[in-house]
């Protein structure tokens, strides 16, 4: 079986280098894979941070090749898309990247070829990628004398938000099933409510009592919605910016090995003088530089706060149909007499 | 823990002045007025004071206080199960015993991790526990004034004598526990009863009211029962949602993270009026409707019995045997079912009154506090938006 989930991406441009002004493609999510895997392996040039795309996960996909036509694997479908669609939004907005070749095959070719080796975040997750990230760089056993105190300070901010991030992650994710757990209970409480309603023999309150439980369901459809919406905006959201976060680490990983590379070109050069290594010196300081305007912090300021506002917006509506809900109960309590 | 009954932090129902029989539709009545007007919670009980107002003759002031421990409600509720006299009336369920234990324990647990956490998380918690503790402090009253205030509107048990001595005598009842013997006797006659209660009910009412009455009675139990714990379990989870609030704290959106932990507050608002309004009705006629049945197994029981005197004064009149002892034990029986049954009936039909407007009642309140609330959350999130918005 061979099946797999194909993704359409659409590109509206008005750039000169694309053949054409609208377009699209199919993508299979191996193909996202590879994409990052050949921009990594250029990173070095580009020297800035690459985007990092969503995991592989093995028993969500299989559900839906399986065709098992469930709502949980509905919901993977949609989550993974938009992780995948914030990856490419990622990776086109930046100027550097959207020149590479690669970037611009993805978008336009009728056909890739199949990526094989494509890299695979395990299942125990991204965390583990970034512990790992972090102990490489703490046991570099060559420190490296931060001249420029600008990177320093940026180390440590990357380094408390990482934190923070995670904290708010594990917080998120509990209140979802939180909300879960209401949702059974509420439907629950819901039936055993009607059945009162149904024993009752005063017909005005049995109505009352069935108005009631039928509030409690429709309260019980509003807690599932919050729930998913709390999940897919809050809780992808976070990953990505977990998941960004590490490849910034990556990138001052990055920088360290430049700067070992320098030094070593600096010794070569007091023992050889050789001009190579006169060339090499002199094109550092300028990757330096670059590393440095990637590090950046206003696209993300952005992002996450035209999310957040997206979710305060669906509260806002989930909190106008509970209003809804419980005057239109009112009228029925009152008229039992 | 001392604590007097004062004005809690506004996290809870703003309801806790005035009549506080919330689940129990009365009329306050001039010649006899009962409630409770303090409540000390120590070690391991707690000291009602329960206060009286009345114009009836009895009493020797107009107005008096005394001092009373869960057990003597329980020895004042007994007394009326255990008197015949009452065989026709629902007796008012007994309130059920203050139960401190858990939020106790949490108290306990708070104080033994207070070297893990930061001040401001301590004292967060410590007050959200007080106020649990008060909550739980709060409603063992309300239900223990509830009991005093239906024995009082009652017309025939709030003559009772020892409701009068529960209600003047300054000292001690000295009413102990039941003790590990007692308790055992009170289980056999509980198994004796329900067994007994199963061959009661099998017996078809001749009367349609009370047969009507028995089925319903039967079937609306158990659903309250069922309702009951079904909404102890979802408020139960409502309470308990986790708040995003800490790790947004720590991120640049500090407006965010006060609307969140605004949010959360009106959420366990929410979660403790439902508590009040809901829960706390369910249990009461839970309790209620136990009452009733027992009421009408009282009944069937005289008429079980009464149709056995029948059958003896047969028999004797057959034999021409003791007919006169048989006749006078069977007109006994005859006159306690009669009188059963006429009580019964309307004690049923004021159950039924009582019921239907409580629920009203509650079910109206809680409608109207849920629509505050939600336009409360509304509010918050429509000019926290505002502020992000305009901040761009």
């Amino acid at each position: 079986m061979n099946a797999y989930m194909a993704y359409k991406v659409s590109t509206r441009t008005s750039l000169a280098m694309f053949k054409s002004k609208t377009f699209f493609v199919r993508r299979r999510f191996s193909d996202f894979l590879g994409l990052y895997e050949k921009l990594s392996v250029k990173q070095s040039l580009h020297g800035c941070v690459i985007p990092p795309p969503p995991e592989k996960s093995v028993v969500g996909m299989t559900k839906v090749k399986v065709g098992m036509d469930d709502p949980s694997s509905v919901e993977f479908v949609e989550r993974r898309r938009g992780a995948l669609e914030r990856y490419l939004q990622r990776v086109v907005s930046h100027p550097t990247l959207l020149q590479d070749p690669d970037v611009r095959e993805f978008l336009e070719r009728e056909e890739l070829p199949r990526a094989v080796n494509t890299q695979a975040l395990s299942g125990a997750g991204f965390l583990k990628m970034i512990n790992k990230a972090s102990d490489a760089v703490n046991k570099m056993t060559i420190k490296m004398n931060e001249s420029d105190t600008w990177f320093e300070d940026k180390f440590q901010e990357v380094e408390s938000e990482e934190q923070q991030l995670r904290k708010l992650h594990v917080v998120v994710d509990s209140l979802v099933n939180h909300r879960k757990e209401l949702c059974m209970n509420t439907a629950v409480f819901a039936k055993s409510m009607a059945m009162l309603g149904n024993s009752e023999d005063n017909t005005a309150l049995s109505r009352a009592l069935s108005q009631l439980a039928e509030v409690e369901d429709k309260m019980e459809q509003l807690h599932q919605e919050k729930a998913a919406n709390d999940f897919f905006v809050l809780g992808e959201l976070l990953s990505d910016y977990i998941r960004l976060l590490g490849a910034v680490r990556g990138c001052f990983d990055q920088r360290i090995r430049v700067w070992q590379r320098w030094q070593e070109a600096q010794s070569t050069l007091q023992k050889k003088r050789e001009a190579e290594a006169k060339l090499l010196w002199a094109n550092k300081p300028d990757k330096l530089q670059q590393a440095k305007d990637e590090i950046t912090e206003k696209e993300k300021v952005k992002d996450f706060k035209s999310h957040i506002i997206k979710y305060l917006e669906s509260m806002l509506q989930s909190e106008q149909r509970v209003i809804k809900f419980w005057e239109a109960f009112l009228p029925e309590a009152k008229a039992v007499a | 823990m001392q604590e007097g009954l004062d004005d809690g932090p506004d996290f809870l129902s703003e309801e806790d002045r005035g009549p506080r029989a919330v689940n129990v539709d009365l009329q306050t009545d001039a010649t006899l007025q009962v409630d409770i007007s303090d409540a000390l919670s120590e070690r391991d009980k707690v000291k009602f004071t329960v206060h009286t107002k009345s114009s009836l003759p009895n009493f020797k002031q107009n107005e008096f206080s005394v001092v009373r421990q869960h057990e003597e409600f329980i020895w004042l509720h007994d007394s009326f199960v255990e008197n015949e006299e009452y065989a026709g009336y629902i007796i008012p369920p007994a309130p059920p015993r203050p139960d401190f234990d858990a939020s106790r324990e949490k108290l306990q647990k708070l104080g033994e991790g207070e070297g893990s956490m930061t001040k401001e998380e301590f004292t967060k918690m410590k007050q959200e526990l007080e106020a649990e503790y008060l909550a739980i402090f709060k409603k063992t009253v309300a239900m223990h004034e509830v009991f005093l205030c239906r024995v009082a509107a009652h017309p025939v048990l709030r003559k009772d004598l020892n409701f009068h001595v529960f209600l003047e005598y300054g000292q001690d009842l000295s009413v102990r526990g039941k003790n590990k013997k007692e308790k055992l006797e009170d289980f056999f006659k509980n198994v004796v009863k329900s067994a007994d209660g199963v061959l009661v009910a099998g017996v078809k009412d001749v009367d349609d009211f009370f047969e009507h009455e028995k089925t319903f009675l039967l079937e609306y139990h158990t659903r309250v029962k069922d309702a009951s714990a079904k909404s102890d379990r979802m408020i139960r989870s409502h309470k308990s949602t986790p708040d995003p609030q800490e790790g947004l704290k720590s991120l640049f959106f500090l407006k965010v993270s006060e609307l969140f932990e605004k949010t959360r507050k009106i959420e366990a608002r929410v979660a403790a009026d439902e508590d009040l309004k809901l829960a706390d009705l369910l249990k009461y006629y839970l309790r209620e409707s136990q009452a009733a049945k027992d009421l009408l197994y009282r009944r069937s029981r005289a008429l079980v019995d009464y149709e056995n005197a029948n059958k003896a004064l047969d028999k004797a009149r057959a034999k021409n045997r003791d007919v006169l002892q048989a006749e006078t034990s069977q007109q006994i029986c005859c006159n306690k079912f009669d009188k059963i049954s006429e009580s019964a009936k309307q004690e049923l039909i004021d159950f039924k009154t009582r019921r239907v407007s409580a629920f009203r009642k509650n079910l109206v309140e809680l409608a109207e506090l849920e629509l505050k609330h939600a336009k409360g959350n509304l509010q918050l999130l429509q000019s926290c938006l505002g502020v992000l918005k305009g901040n761009t």
